[in-house]
């Protein structure tokens, strides 16, 4: 097992690894998003409270998921940057962050468009939204240290920390803006009564999911490859290619 | 002691930083009497000095306000601080705050660190920029003393100075590039 | 085998040193307490001076007034030391460098958090805060401002060696103040209702306790990883 972690993490093997893959994963990406798609638009049947304008949820709640997926991963890989000070996760945690900035904007817009028919304007101050929003914030933060460090494996250690701070901080702000919200607001419109809703709506919501967490695999290997190429440039393996 | 020469950009300062652990290593480790240096964490540094391209003290601080910090930080060494400021000629500025002192007072402030602490390892890194000539051969001779401690030196320099001939070895890195 | 000082020694002696420090640079040191006091003066100019408007939203300017000029004060933590190579010789000191962060903190916190204790009182008044809201006013701000501190210190240890690393700062940081902020001013908020408060109180001590135990070590790490 732990073999094969350290055969992965060298970066010529994950380049070729990675390259073989990418064709297999945007095929299952494909077929699952038409499916997704499919269910979620056509066979699910209309909401009697919202009408047809409910299906936006098939984009926005499996983007909000990836936006929280993706934090986590960056983590798990900041953990291991810390502790072994391996190339592949420096690589993984950089790569992720734009990724998981786009589903949250991607949940951030779903969120207000569908907001617009709900509550009549684009943004209200919901706990979910508001919480996405810092989430958000937190991501440009990653980002923007990491474009600011000009050595870029000292970028990945201040940015390892700053992911592990920022993930135990994010269950912390997201149940303090629940709280703030529960007394600000009082009793607004929640958007969807989870238990009421039948099969033919959540099954499509977790293809969907899937769909984008193969998405997710799929751009990470793409960008991790141009980014090891960029950071690997005057190695031997590099130059063979 | 050990001298580290080579032309400018070759890498000796991050040598020295590496020794130190400020800077990681992009592969190995450092020992120290058989142990890993991130491991032995404090035991390694109460016995290692360090002065770098930076003086390291502060100019709101006299002198003898400096000092004490060093020893606060590390171990402190026997020697009277007073008896340590004579020693590099900086007696009568013990309680003038280092901002008004030139820049070879400040150089041997902090080279009086050395003193100030017990240590075993010095680890140097230009350590006679803006020194006059006297205070270099001074500095030599306690180097020669702190050798003769069973001290360690790791110094890299520029200036072609005499300095002790005990143990001495010399690592050019200008050799590889 | 050594006679290195005691761990207590060593914090206490970096405590008074960042004090004094302090002390002879007093003028850079007010200019957060200054910047509190104007961000505060402009609310009523912006928003019209109507007592109960500003008896309603006096919680809130507090707090985001204490913030900015949290994040204004935490360069100075770092950035001199930083420069003049001091830093180094504290992370090659022979005391774990966590312990010796917290004194660092604990003195930013001792020049540029506490006197907002003082002036907080004066400019609650100025906005027509309820005397019963008041003493959680103070109790906030004693709470609050060394989470400030404390989360701010990571922050800047992640900056201090980047050339702008000012309007980075802000972006880093203020998310992770944002559940301060809530629990401050809805207790201030619920204080001047004539509500209970314990409950924002004992939130706001458990995030001080988090903060203590877990912040100097990200802290320390991220100071390394500066200087290297």
């Amino acid at each position: 097992m732990f073999l094969w972690f350290h055969k992965l993490g060298s970066p010529p093997h994950f380049y070729r690894i990675a390259g073989k893959w990418i064709p297999w994963l945007t095929w299952i990406f494909l077929i699952l998003v038409a499916a997704g798609l499919y269910g979620g638009l056509i066979l699910a049947p209309p909401d009697y409270q919202q009408g047809e304008s409910y299906r936006i949820i098939f984009v926005h709640v499996p983007s909000a998921w990836m936006s929280m997926f993706i934090y986590v991963t960056m983590a798990f890989c900041a953990v291991v940057i810390i502790v072994w000070r391996m190339k592949l996760a420096e690589v993984v945690l950089i790569s992720s962050a734009p990724i998981g900035a786009s589903f949250t904007f991607l949940a951030l817009v779903t969120g207000s468009l569908w907001g617009k028919p709900m509550w009549g304007t684009y943004w209200v101050w919901d706990a979910r939204l508001t919480s996405e929003l810092i989430l958000l914030f937190l991501y440009l933060g990653v980002i923007g240290l990491h474009n600011a460090i000009e050595d870029k494996r000292v970028a990945a250690r201040a940015v390892a920390i700053l992911a592990l701070v920022g993930v135990v901080n994010i269950p912390i702000i997201h149940y303090s803006v629940e709280w703030w919200h529960s007394l600000h607001q009082g009793a607004s419109l929640t958007k969807f009564d989870k238990p009421s809703m039948p099969p033919s709506m959540y099954i499509p919501i977790l293809i969907m999911a899937l769909a984008f967490q193969f998405y997710y695999a799929l751009t990470l290997f793409h960008k991790c490859r141009v980014e090891l190429l960029q950071r690997e440039r005057n190695s031997k393996w590099v130059k063979e290619l | 002691m050990l001298v580290v020469e080579g032309p400018n950009g070759c890498g000796k300062t991050s040598l020295l930083r590496i020794l130190t652990g400020l800077r990681l290593a992009d592969s190995g480790e450092i020992l120290w009497r058989g142990q890993p240096i991130d491991r032995l964490a404090g035991d390694y540094y109460e016995q290692v000095n360090y002065v770098g391209h930076h003086d390291g003290v502060k100019y709101e601080l006299s002198c003898l306000e400096n000092l004490r910090l060093a020893r606060a930080m590390g171990v402190p060494s026997p020697l009277d601080l007073d008896d340590v400021l004579e020693q590099v000629n900086l007696y009568a500025y013990g309680d003038s705050e280092v901002g008004s002192l030139s820049a070879g007072q400040k150089r041997r402030l902090a080279l009086a660190r050395l003193l100030a602490t017990d240590s075993l390892l010095w680890i140097l890194d230009e350590p006679f920029t803006s020194l006059d000539k006297a205070s270099m051969e001074m500095f030599a001779g306690l180097f020669e003393q702190h050798l003769q401690r069973d001290g360690v030196i790791v110094v890299t320099s520029h200036h072609d100075i005499s300095l002790p001939t005990r143990d001495l070895q010399r690592l050019n890195l200008g050799a590889q590039a | 085998m050594s006679n290195r000082l005691s761990l207590g020694q060593a914090f206490i002696f970096l405590l008074r040193r960042d004090l004094l420090l302090a002390l002879r640079n007093r003028a850079e040191y007010a200019m957060p307490l200054l910047f509190f006091v104007l961000v505060i003066t402009m609310f009523p100019l912006a928003l019209g001076a109507l007592p109960e408007l500003l008896a309603r939203i006096a919680p809130g300017i507090i707090w985001v007034a204490a913030l900015l000029a949290a994040m204004l004060s935490l360069d100075s933590i770092f950035r001199s030391d930083f420069d003049d190579g001091s830093l180094e010789q504290i992370l090659l000191s022979a005391h774990p460098i966590a312990i010796l962060v917290l004194a660092k903190v604990s003195a930013h916190w001792l020049v540029t958090g506490l006197p907002l204790l003082i002036v907080a009182p004066l400019l609650a008044e100025m906005l027509g805060m309820s005397a019963q809201a008041q003493p959680t006013l103070l109790l906030t701000i004693l709470i609050g401002t060394p989470i400030l501190s404390l989360i701010g210190a990571i922050g800047v240890a992640l900056t201090v060696g980047l050339r702008k690393g000012g309007i980075i700062l802000s972006l880093l940081v203020l998310p992770l103040y944002v559940p301060v902020l809530i629990f401050a001013s809805s207790a201030i908020d619920n204080a001047a209702m004539g509500f209970d408060v314990s409950a924002q109180i004992y939130m706001l001590l458990a995030f001080l306790l988090l903060s203590v135990s877990l912040s100097p070590w990200a802290t320390a790490a991220a100071l390394r990883m500066s200087a290297s």
